[in-house]
């Protein structure tokens, strides 16, 4: 399994907060997770989740989209941060 | 050390107070509290709704304070970020740092808030009049992690 969460505007755009199912076989990558994503939920979530300015991060570590992805991980997308 | 993700409103003389007493030879506490303006970019800010990721939130200041730690002799520090919906007027976040000498805490200080501000998730959605907007990352704060 995999869990997928999306925060902030990334979530209010893409309507969906979390996501948990099998990590397919031939998702190794974080970029291939978004392939993967966009293939089950349309042009929308690519376009969304392919902005270069989307941050990943892989298990609450900030990752590249070139992070290799594992059966348990989290994987998080959300917009740059804007605390303080 | 402290790091705390609450809703509640924080004090910030007893914080103060229990990083005086936490350590006998500290000689310098260095406090930060940032508010919520009442006006950002021309606009009327009523408040400010905080989200954050819960567990990467608390991971990623723990990993901010230990930079700030390799770098600087630290006694002690205090990291409270507040979450949910805050007025304008109110704190939203305090960042204390406690050292034997002035110049150490100060430097941690700002690097400690420079890093929350780029690293650490946290979101701010703005209400005002026109209803409500997610506030986008500054430049400016990119430019002041880099520095260090």
């Amino acid at each position: 399994m995999i869990a997928v969460h999306f925060f902030a505007s990334i979530r209010e755009a893409l309507g969906v907060e979390h996501k948990t199912f099998d990590l397919p076989k031939d998702v190794e990558t974080v970029e291939q997770l978004i392939t993967f994503l966009a293939q089950q939920h349309g042009d929308t979530w690519s376009e969304i989740l392919g902005k270069g300015s989307v941050m990943v991060a892989v298990n609450h570590e900030m990752a590249e989209r070139s992070a290799r992805l594992q059966a348990g991980d989290e994987v998080a997308f959300f917009p740059p941060v804007t605390g303080g | 050390m402290k790091i705390s993700i609450q809703q509640n409103d924080f004090d910030i003389a007893e914080e103060s107070r229990l990083l005086r007493e936490s350590n006998s030879n500290t000689g310098a506490i260095v406090t930060f509290s940032g508010l919520v303006r009442d006006l950002d970019n021309e606009r009327n800010v009523e408040s400010l709704i905080l989200e954050h990721y819960p567990g990467m939130t608390e991971s990623s200041l723990e990993k901010i304070i230990a930079q700030a730690q390799s770098r600087w002799s630290i006694l002690d520090v205090t990291v409270i970020h507040r979450i949910g919906e805050l007025q304008a007027g109110e704190q939203i976040v305090f960042v204390a740092v406690a050292s034997l000498h002035r110049g150490e805490a100060f430097s941690a200080c700002e690097f400690i808030m420079d890093f929350l501000k780029t690293r650490a998730p946290f979101w701010k959605k703005c209400r005002d009049e026109n209803g409500e907007s997610w506030v986008e990352a500054k430049t400016t704060d990119v430019d002041a992690s880099a520095r260090w």
